[in-house]
């Protein structure tokens, strides 16, 4: 039988455990939205070195499961004799592989913007920096933030492969609460619960900034 | 405004084989209108694209006022900044527009004058709604690109040009993506900027516009350039057989 009382209790530590899931998330994707930049502009560099180096990185952060990315860089630094927490290497492991996703969402939505608008900007007499930051850029972002928000929605799901390394974010804290209580439907359920509002939250703020944006 | 002149001189431009411009002369008179026609494919375009160097030629010459545009000698290509300086002051219409859709109208025009001619925004907004108001858009400046008719856009555009206080104004195909019954209004800003003595290179297959307000008419096909001449030689008496076959097509094409 479902318990009411366990499942309404075990809200209580899953949302305090939620405060790792929201901070390895967004401090995941702010790290990815840097790295993106960086990996976006070296593929759309005119250096062909920039552009394979760009190339690789993708492909190969795209290519193997964030799971077993995590685990690599987890057990390579100490190796290598590089001594961080898991907290650090669970951050920086998520935000490099977002930024290959993001580098392409932002690689595609400067593709998509038709070539006339920087012409018309060149036409005028405008420098290469003026037609990146007045020009392409505030439209790319824009154009890009419905994408920009699905990724950060897939980060909070992805943020519980983190558990692995051992961070008490919600997923853990629901497995552990789930072998002392013994009732782990309840708790379980909990779960899905916070993970659902969290993304529902996000998903209500995507269309704010959408609608606030549009043009 | 000072009028401006253009000389092209044996250009020559290829995409890979194909050859799009062949060996192309043509003078520009300063203060004159410049009506480009010819079947499409034919290289108007791209010539028009080649005096502001957005083309690149690949022999020949384009000099504005005598200056040469995208080379400092022939082969040796002249730095972004001297190429941005020539830019300045040629103005370009584009068959799209290519409003920046995130500006206002009043944005888009103060944009050049902020980033490339340096004006303080009070003074490039003053001189952008003068503009604004030139080409008849003075009710609407705060809208953005997406609440104006296409006609309303380009008049932004030619505002927005026509604000750098250009030499000389390209337009390429200005009213080609226009509802027939927006023509007029765009042709209208046209008509007068060439009643000013503006230097002015037209693509375009308004016939009309051609006839009436060109000072000289070029016909090309195939990348080269078959005559230039008054619009009544090119128009009501071509001699080239090219000329003859393309103006019937369009008679055809207009007549019912």
């Amino acid at each position: 039988m479902f318990s009411l009382p366990v499942f309404l209790e075990s809200f209580g530590p899953l949302i305090w455990a939620a405060r790792y899931t929201l901070l390895i998330s967004f401090l995941g994707i702010g790290l990815g939205l840097v790295i993106g930049a960086l990996i976006c502009a070296a593929r759309l560099s005119p250096y062909i070195a920039l552009r394979r180096f760009a190339a690789v990185w993708v492909s190969f952060l795209r290519g193997v499961p964030l799971l077993v990315q995590l685990l690599v860089f987890y057990y390579t630094l100490p190796v290598i004799g590089i001594d961080v927490p898991a907290f650090v290497a669970a951050v920086v492991t998520v935000g490099i592989c977002a930024s290959a996703y993001i580098s392409e969402i932002w690689r595609g939505a400067i593709a998509a913007l038709p070539k006339g608008q920087s012409e018309a900007a060149t036409a005028i007499g405008m420098g290469p920096r003026d037609i990146w930051t007045r020009v392409i850029l505030p439209q790319a972002v824009t154009m890009s933030l419905p994408a920009l928000i699905n990724e950060l929605i897939l980060l909070v799901k992805a943020s519980s492969l983190v558990s692995v390394v051992g961070i008490l974010e919600i997923t853990r804290a629901s497995q552990a609460q789930a072998a002392t209580t013994f009732r782990p439907l309840e708790v379980y359920i909990a779960a899905a619960c916070i993970y659902l509002a969290i993304n529902l939250c996000l998903a209500v703020l995507g269309r704010y900034l959408e609608h606030r944006t549009a043009v | 405004m000072q009028a401006s002149s253009v000389e092209i001189r044996k250009v020559n431009k290829f995409y890979g084989p194909f050859h799009a411009l062949k060996d192309v002369d043509l003078n520009i008179l300063p203060g004159k209108v410049t009506c480009l026609i010819g079947p499409s494919g034919s290289g108007k375009s791209t010539l028009l694209r080649c005096v502001n160097f957005l083309e690149e030629y690949d022999s020949g010459e384009v000099r504005i006022d005598g200056q040469l545009i995208g080379y400092d000698a022939p082969g040796k290509k002249m730095s972004g900044r001297k190429l941005r300086e020539m830019r300045r002051s040629i103005g370009m219409v584009f068959q799209q527009f290519n409003l920046w859709p995130h500006m206002t109208a009043l944005e888009n025009v103060a944009e050049g004058l902020i980033r490339v001619r340096g004006l303080p925004k009070a003074e490039a907004q003053e001189r952008a709604s003068a503009a604004l108001t030139k080409v008849g858009l003075a009710d609407k400046m705060q809208n953005h690109p997406s609440r104006l008719s296409g006609g309303q856009q380009q008049r932004v555009a030619i505002a927005r040009a026509i604000a750098m206080e250009p030499r000389l104004m390209l337009f390429d195909e200005p009213t080609s993506a226009l509802d027939p019954e927006l023509v007029g209004e765009v042709l209208n800003v046209m008509k007068t900027l060439a009643s000013e003595g503006m230097t002015m290179v037209v693509v375009t297959h308004e016939m009309g516009f051609a006839a009436h307000v060109a000072d000289q008419v070029a016909f090309m096909e195939k990348g080269e350039l078959v005559g230039c001449d008054t619009p009544s030689r090119i128009l009501h008496q071509p001699d080239d057989p090219r000329i003859q076959s393309f103006l019937r097509t369009y008679h055809e094409r207009n007549s019912f």
